[in-house]
């Protein structure tokens, strides 16, 4: 079941850009694209934990700020020739604010233990 | 009048017979050309790269079904010719259709000879010939079992080709090292070496004695000292056959392979023959160099024109990725013979010379064969090296005194140099064709076919073109700013300035970008770009910079950041370093270092603390040192007149000055200047991007230092005789910098391409000029010659935290 709780405005994140949400097992990467799309991953490259939500955004993808991976927002893949994920969650935009689910949260919590 | 012409065999002569009749005479002949296998022409010696899967087949189509169809060649392909009557002059198709000919054209090619070891007709014997054959050995995959018989050139492309698909490789040769008529036995053990550290195993020396089946299917070789060597699939590699069935059966005159003239005429006048199926003065012929030279001589012959066939000296190369061997010429022991070796057994590098009577004859190179085609020259030519024999072994870069710059080997090749062998294209041929406007690797290939078919002398032609244009050469693969265009920098610059482009979305736009965005690589060269050259019409754009230049501090591997107050001219006080000691305090900053450019830089700060720990060093009249920018980042100095009793200026205020002028500007890489009070240059300002040397008379000004991955030292500008034209020098050349350089080329990169002189004759000949550069990076200055840290502390503070706190929620 969903449980989609309100994080803030789609304004408080710039476009092509990121915020860092705490949560009680780490902090989840908040991205807002060039088209007003929102997507949430787990804020750790799969490389070297590189922070996600400092790398730039291009397209439906943030490349790491620490060695230039590159992660699709869509499925936290690793593109190119680098192998890896990072764990994405759901979010979306309405009535102007950003939603995540808690329900998945939880679980990432229950997963991580 | 129109002729026919009939070709049998679409082979790569018989191909490039084709390109030469349809270019020097498109309406001679209406061309029909039969092929046994079921497509056009493709390179073949292009195959062992599509078994390796560096290359797809597609790539190595040279002829594809527009190319006979533009030049209306009827293909028959996956037909045979069943038989041919010379009185006639007819022949007749596999499906009874008889067709009359003018000319008729052997190119039938060779045969792969197959053993008759007993088995050897057992399924999963093959040969390495066609496409067919490179596709079942494509089919093995990780895990399954191959035995190539036979160490040659062919055999060890199609073992290296197999073991990088991760299949269990041996090589069976019969002869006591590798590829025995091309090296000698040393270059064998190398190669051999190379090969097994490739995964494959080696046996020289071993005799085949039977193929051993199981269920018609073959299951493992049986050497005769009585090994058995499972296998799911046997190569056979061990040489070719001219295949002359047909010729002969029509009744021309055929020894190993059909006859020919050097004309290339077989011993009926109306019949020509060409590739590897000939026979010319009892030579028989396996490397594509000599075919394209007969296809040169029987598109002639066709056409009425004189032509010769001679036959040259060979060289060989393997293409076997990571074993860089060859060899010309003749090598055996011999009297009369000297042999110079060289060997660098660390490096794997081996090279030996054969001379006789002071003429180089026989060269075999291993590990490093850069130099390989001089000494094919020398072989060639036979050019005396008596005078150069001492060094002859190093090649030519250290004869004559020359420097040693890689290029300058291509650079002393003479006109008639043979750099592509497959194609016979000489040096002077690709120089022309450059003066003629093909100026990239591309247009190389299209007009003189240099590189066009193995392509092993690519990076030879590159050093031609390299050498030809000098500063106009583009590498190949620095040519486009990123995957998101196929326009180079320079493109781009260009475009900004003449189309005035003010944003980021007109650029997307007017170059043509093929992704919604751009990428991580070209947002921050455009953002530079757009604001160096439009300071007053376009706004920095964040999310287009790198991390460290959007929150202005240095990410570290760890996520924290690092801060670094500026220290104006490395000058400190008591007041400013109880501010830093305390926010060190403070911010519990784990690392205090002190920085190479004279200042403090606290590591380990948490992200969230950045905006509250510049509003406490603002407090105390520090601002951002700048440390993470592509941009001016310190002016370092040494104390000058103030204290040195051999300072001859003061360098520390000057250098104060400087640094109160540039800094906050931007440029397309990190900015570093240095001011020395005298020449003992303790401020080491000559391997700074821009180095004053202050002396009795005045100011010495130097640009295009590093000490970084390159080491360079500054190259004098100009000396000038007061603080205020160092000054105006230095904006100057920062604008200059800024305005043309691409982005993240220090200044020595720029002015490499640029050349000191054209920067002298900006900003030190033409006053006018540099007052207007000082104008316009004083204009730029107006807008970023702020902190930072003051702007984001006070208005920026809330981006810096995280969005939302849900570590209460989701423990809940």
């Amino acid at each position: 079941m969903s449980n989609w709780i309100d994080i803030a405005a789609l304004d408080d994140v710039p476009k092509r850009g990121a915020r860092m949400v705490k949560t009680a097992h780490g902090c989840v990467a908040v991205f807002r694209t060039g088209a007003d799309e929102v997507f949430a991953l787990d804020n750790a490259c799969p490389h070297k934990k590189g922070p996600l939500a400092e790398g730039i955004v291009h397209g439906r993808a943030v490349t790491c700020p620490l060695h230039n991976w590159v992660i699709s927002l869509e499925t936290g893949q690793a593109q190119g020739a680098d192998e890896g994920q990072v764990a994405t969650y759901p979010a979306r935009v309405e009535g102007g604010r950003i939603l995540l689910d808690a329900t998945f949260l939880r679980s990432r919590k229950v997963a991580a233990e | 009048m129109t002729e026919k012409l009939v070709i049998i065999g679409a082979g790569m002569a018989s191909g490039r017979v084709i390109e030469h009749l349809v270019e020097a005479a498109p309406s001679a002949y209406d061309i029909t050309l039969f092929n046994a296998e079921p497509r056009g022409n493709y390179n073949r010696i292009m195959l062992s790269p599509v078994l390796s899967g560096d290359k797809a087949y597609e790539e190595i189509v040279t002829h594809d079904a527009a190319f006979y169809a533009t030049h209306n060649v009827t293909c028959r392909f996956g037909e045979r010719v069943a038989q041919i009557d010379r009185a006639a002059k007819t022949l007749t198709a596999e499906n009874g259709e008889v067709i009359s000919y003018d000319k008729l054209v052997f190119g039938t090619g060779s045969n792969p000879f197959m053993i008759p070891l007993p088995g050897h007709d057992l399924k999963g014997v093959i040969a390495y010939r066609d496409l067919e054959d490179t596709e079942q050995m494509m089919a093995m995959g990780q895990g399954s079992k191959v035995v190539v018989i036979g160490g040659g050139l062919l055999g060890l492309e199609a073992a290296a080709g197999m073991a990088a698909r991760g299949v269990d490789v041996t090589v069976v040769h019969i002869m006591p090292w590798l590829m025995e008529r091309q090296l000698d036995e040393a270059a064998g053990f190398l190669l051999r070496k190379a090969l097994v550290e490739k995964g494959i195993t080696v046996k020289c020396a071993a005799n085949s004695k039977e193929i051993l089946g199981q269920d018609g299917h073959v299951r493992a070789l049986l050497l005769d000292d009585g090994t058995e060597l499972p296998c799911d699939l046997l190569v056979m590699a061990v040489g070719i056959r001219p295949n002359v069935a047909l010729a002969k059966d029509a009744g021309l005159a055929v020894g190993r392979g059909i006859h020919v003239d050097d004309q290339m005429l077989t011993s009926d006048p109306d019949v020509l023959a060409v590739g590897e199926c000939v026979e010319h003065d009892g030579a028989i012929f396996g490397l594509v160099a000599p075919l394209y030279d007969q296809a040169k001589v029987a598109a002639a012959t066709l056409l009425g024109e004189p032509a010769a066939f001679v036959q040259k000296d060979l060289s060989t190369k393997l293409k076997v990725t990571g074993c860089d061997l060859f060899s010309a010429g003749d090598f055996a022991d011999g009297e009369g013979r000297e042999d110079i070796v060289f060997r660098d057994p660390s490096r794997g590098v081996y090279r030996r010379l054969v001379i006789e009577n002071n003429i180089l004859v026989g060269c075999v190179m291993y590990g490093d064969t850069a130099d390989s085609n001089w000494f094919f020259g020398l072989i060639r030519d036979k050019t005396n090296i008596e005078e150069m024999r001492e060094t002859v072994i190093f090649g030519p870069a250290f004869q004559g005194g020359g420097s040693v710059d890689p290029l300058s080997a291509v650079a002393a090749l003479p006109r008639d140099a043979e750099i592509c062998g497959c194609n016979g294209v000489c040096k002077g041929t690709i120089e022309d064709a450059i003066t003629a406007g093909a100026t990239d690797l591309g247009a190389i290939k299209a007009t003189t076919k240099a590189s066009a078919s193995c392509g092993s002398c690519t990076g030879l032609v590159e050093q031609v073109l390299a050498v030809t244009l000098g500063d106009d050469f583009v590498a190949p693969a620095a040519a486009t700013v990123c995957g998101c265009t196929d326009m180079t920098h320079e493109d781009v610059r260009r475009m900004i300035k003449s189309q005035k482009l003010t944003s980021m979305a007109a650029v997307w736009q007017a170059c043509g970008w093929k992704t919604p965005c751009g990428c991580h690589v070209c947002r921050p060269a455009l953002n530079f770009y757009l604001l160096a050259d439009w300071p007053l019409e376009y706004r920095d754009d964040p999310q287009s910079r790198f991390i460290n230049e959007r929150k202005h501090a240095n990410i570290q591997k760890d996520g924290t950041f690092s801060v670094v107050p500026r220290m104006w001219g490395g000058i400190t006080t008591p007041a400013e370093l109880r501010a830093i000691a305390d926010a060190a305090d403070k911010y519990d900053v784990p690392t205090v270092k002190v920085t190479g450019g004279q200042r403090i830089d606290l590591l380990g700060v948490r992200g969230e603390d950045l905006p509250a720990m510049w509003a406490d060093l603002n407090a105390a009249g520090m601002v951002s040192g700048h440390a993470y920018t592509k941009g001016l980042r310190t002016v370092k100095t040494c104390v000058g007149t103030d204290h040195c009793r051999f300072g001859t200026q003061d360098s520390t205020g000057l250098g104060i000055q400087l640094e109160k002028i540039l800094w906050g500007s931007w440029t397309p890489h990190k900015l570093k200047l240095a001011v020395s009070g005298c020449p003992r240059n303790c401020a080491e300002a000559t391997c700074k991007d821009i180095g004053v040397v202050c002396v009795d008379s005045g100011y010495q000004i130097s640009i295009g230092g590093a000490a970084g991955m390159d080491v360079k030292e500054t190259e004098l500008l100009v000396q000038v005789a007061t603080e205020q034209e160092v000054i105006d020098v230095i904006c100057a050349v920062t604008q200059l910098y800024r305005e043309g350089a691409k982005y993240l080329d220090r200044i020595y990169k720029w002015m490499a391409k640029v050349g000191l002189d054209w920067i002298t004759a900006q900003v030190v000949d033409d006053l006018d000029n540099r007052q207007a550069l000082v104008e316009r990076f004083e204009l730029s200055q107006l807008i970023y010659r702020k902190d930072p840290w003051a702007e984001h502390a006070a208005t920026k503070a809330q981006q810096y935290q995280p969005l939302a706190d849900l570590s209460l929620e989701a423990a809940e």
